[in-house]
């Protein structure tokens, strides 16, 4: 069970569902209730339909409201920042974050200034969906997980959604939402099941919340590292440690009340970030609970996260690149001040839960196409 | 590297060597040691060798996503590349980059980026270095009817001819990006023109005929080396493999397997071979020999490759500085 969908109207029926069709039937509803909905992406018509979250929407709305893209990206991003000028709904689909460089200018210069500069006048309610690649050797420049860089833009939302659950009432709030978001996909979420209200409903873009209640650590994680702490929670809990797990959910606006809360009861905060450590989004929270409940630490915070290189290729050098639910465990475990033997008990419970895996594959087997 | 182009068995032999050694990737890749994504060039042999039979050891080749041939009609090491895909120490990348990344210094093969239009520019920087410097190089940049949708294409014709710079803009039309067709994402006008606009000279060629490709790129080298500006040249090709991965993707339904196999008819190597064998230039013993060359040099390879040690963890972060 997703433990945290939060639908907002009655929704009483769930299917259990993937992640990517999550948003694919948000997608559906959206363009169902508004006619100025709108999607484009390179592959958007294509027979993978984007790894699935725009499957029959070409055939139910047609090739002007499911449009293939040129590989233009920030002239066609302009454009949408355009449309959104002009009352339209666009959400763009980027396969690669990566990808979105090439559209800095138009979402950091135009969609993220537009409404500030007009007083209100002409805000850009544009969604740009893109996916964090990750696994099968694609190296450098295909699975960059770039959220820090969009988080500090003020103007922007930024979202990453860790359950089908809440990816499909989250999109459809950042559809309904008269700002830019950019919304985060983790490529190994897409494949991810859960059981899903089949209505329309909204997962309001407010802020953290706790996905796993606990006493002893606050482990604050974002997208598939939430599934990763979570993995690592249920293991040091045969130990008798109690994590509280955090998803950040909304990366920007960033509402940390939550984690400070959190905080003040367990004394001990761990972050977990899918990008880059180094002023990562756990660079931010532990600066802000430090600043609003330094009283309540009783150690000294610990971030994870991506070293300070590129991602490479080769599996041989990818180990322990990516932070994993064996790392959460073992830098919470050492927060809690279990002794060696403890952790090893708790290591030998997670290897029982989920196994072993290959560093550039997910956990559960998918295959691909990365 | 080519020695004597004149007769066309060199054009044809490294067409050859290159098919031989995109076929051997498809055919092991499933064995489970090339974990990387894998953009093969079947079918596309034509462009990347007629270009690079043009150029000296000098010359500066950029590429992008789909760079195997681009790699290894520049003279790319073979093994390096194969090491590079198994992710070995030995790689041309020493392993960080995977397939996409490939690049051979000694041999001119500067780099290759997987963001489209990414290495665009990057020529012109390179062609204006050689200038600069008082060399009399080329920059060659491969890219695809995909890129030709940036607006870097735009700036760099511009900043070329503007600068005439000593630059052959290359573009590898295979009609998809991706899955999607060339009238799904560009007007119906030819690629050649996007240059018009720029006041650069560019010609259109049947991208499956080496030789026709060959004699487009000596004259627009030559230009280059002259100092008489760029050239933009369009090859008409054709992709017989999946976007990525070992295997023909019919089945996904995108385009037909009438369309694939009229192309298939079209298949350069085939094409180069019939038109020596018919001149006389090329005999069933000398292809014979070819093929038993090559196939001798792939298995070496592929043996050389697969035995290298995997890099060190802890080298992991090296070389992020210089």
């Amino acid at each position: 069970m997703p433990d945290t969908a939060t639908p907002d109207t009655a929704a009483p029926d769930t299917k259990t569902i993937t992640l990517a069709a999550a948003l694919r039937d948000a997608m559906d509803l959206c363009m169902e209730r508004d006619p100025n909905v709108f999607v484009i992406g390179q592959g958007a018509t294509a027979p993978g339909r984007l790894f699935g979250s725009t499957t029959d929407l070409l055939e139910k709305y047609g090739p002007d409201r499911v449009q293939e893209m040129p590989l233009a990206e920030n002239g066609v991003m302009g454009a949408l920042v355009g449309a959104a000028m002009a009352g339209m709904r666009p959400v763009m689909v980027c396969m690669r974050t990566d990808f979105l460089l090439l559209t800095l200018d138009q979402i950091v210069n135009h969609a993220a200034k537009s409404c500030y500069l007009t007083s209100g006048e002409r805000p850009v309610p544009l969604v740009i969906r893109a996916c964090i690649g990750r696994g099968w050797g694609q190296g450098p420049t295909h699975v960059q997980s770039l959220e820090a860089m969009f988080a500090m833009v003020p103007g922007l939302k930024v979202v990453m959604p860790s359950s089908p659950a809440e990816a499909k009432g989250q999109l459809i709030a950042a559809v309904e939402d008269p700002n830019p978001v950019v919304f985060l996909e983790h490529r190994w979420l897409h494949d991810e099941t859960g059981a899903v209200p089949t209505g329309y409903y909204r997962t309001p873009l407010d802020g953290p919340r706790v996905v796993r209640p606990g006493r002893d650590v606050t482990v604050v994680a974002t997208s598939l590292m939430v599934l990763e702490a979570r993995r690592a929670a249920a293991a040091l809990a045969m130990v008798g440690v109690e994590c509280e797990v955090i998803d950040l959910a909304v990366l920007r606006p960033l509402k940390v009340e939550p984690v400070v809360a959190s905080v003040e009861k367990t004394g001990r905060l761990v972050t977990v970030d899918t990008g880059w450590r180094t002023l990562g989004l756990g660079a931010e929270v532990v600066a802000r609970v430090t600043e609003q409940a330094f009283g309540a630490l009783k150690a000294a915070p610990c971030r994870l996260g991506v070293p300070d290189h590129p991602s490479p290729s080769s599996m041989a050098l990818l180990e322990g690149y990516d932070p994993t639910a064996t790392a959460i465990l073992r830098a919470a475990g050492e927060q809690a001040g279990l002794n060696p033997a403890e952790v090893e008990r708790a290591q030998a419970a997670l290897t029982a839960a989920i196994g072993e895996w290959p560093v550039d594959v997910p956990v559960g087997g998918f295959r691909g196409a990365f | 590297m080519f020695k004597a182009v004149d007769d066309g068995i060199a054009l044809f032999r490294d067409m050859l060597r290159i098919r031989m050694i995109e076929e051997a990737v498809a055919l092991r890749y499933n064995q489970g040691h090339m974990r990387c994504p894998v953009h093969l060039s079947i079918g596309q042999e034509a462009v990347a060798v007629g270009v690079c039979a043009a150029l000296r050891a000098d010359d500066q080749v950029l590429s992008n996503h789909r760079c195997h041939a681009h790699y290894l009609a520049k003279g790319g090491d073979l093994t390096g590349m194969l090491a590079e895909m198994f992710g070995r120490a030995t790689g041309c990348c020493g392993g960080r980059g995977g397939s996409m990344h490939l690049h051979d210094q000694a041999a001119g093969m500067l780099v290759s980026s997987p963001i489209v239009g990414g290495a665009i520019p990057l020529a012109n920087g390179v062609a204006m270095a050689m200038r600069m410097q008082g060399r009399d190089s080329v920059a060659v940049v491969f890219f695809g009817d995909g890129a030709c949708e940036e607006g870097v294409v735009h700036e760099s014709l511009n900043f070329a001819s503007h600068r005439q710079l000593p630059v052959l803009f290359v573009v590898e039309n295979n009609f998809y990006s991706v899955c999607a067709t060339l009238d799904e994402r560009q007007p119906d006008r030819p690629l050649e023109d996007l240059a018009k606009g720029h006041a650069v000279p560019s010609f259109t060629v049947d991208g499956n005929d080496v030789f026709a490709v060959h004699a487009v790129a000596q004259e627009a080298v030559a230009r280059a080396r002259r100092g008489e500006g760029p050239s933009l040249i369009v090859g008409d090709t054709y992709r017989w493999m999946a976007h990525s991965g070992p295997i023909d993707d019919i089945e996904r339904g995108y385009r037909t397997s009438d369309e694939v196999a009229e192309w298939r008819r079209r298949c350069p190597v085939e094409r180069a071979r019939a038109h020596l064998v018919q001149a006389g230039a090329l005999t069933a013993a000398a292809e014979r020999e070819f093929a038993a060359t090559f196939t001798a040099e792939i298995e070496t390879a592929f043996i050389t490759a697969l035995a290298a040690p995997f890099p060190a963890r802890s080298s992991a972060g090296e070389h992020v500085y210089a």
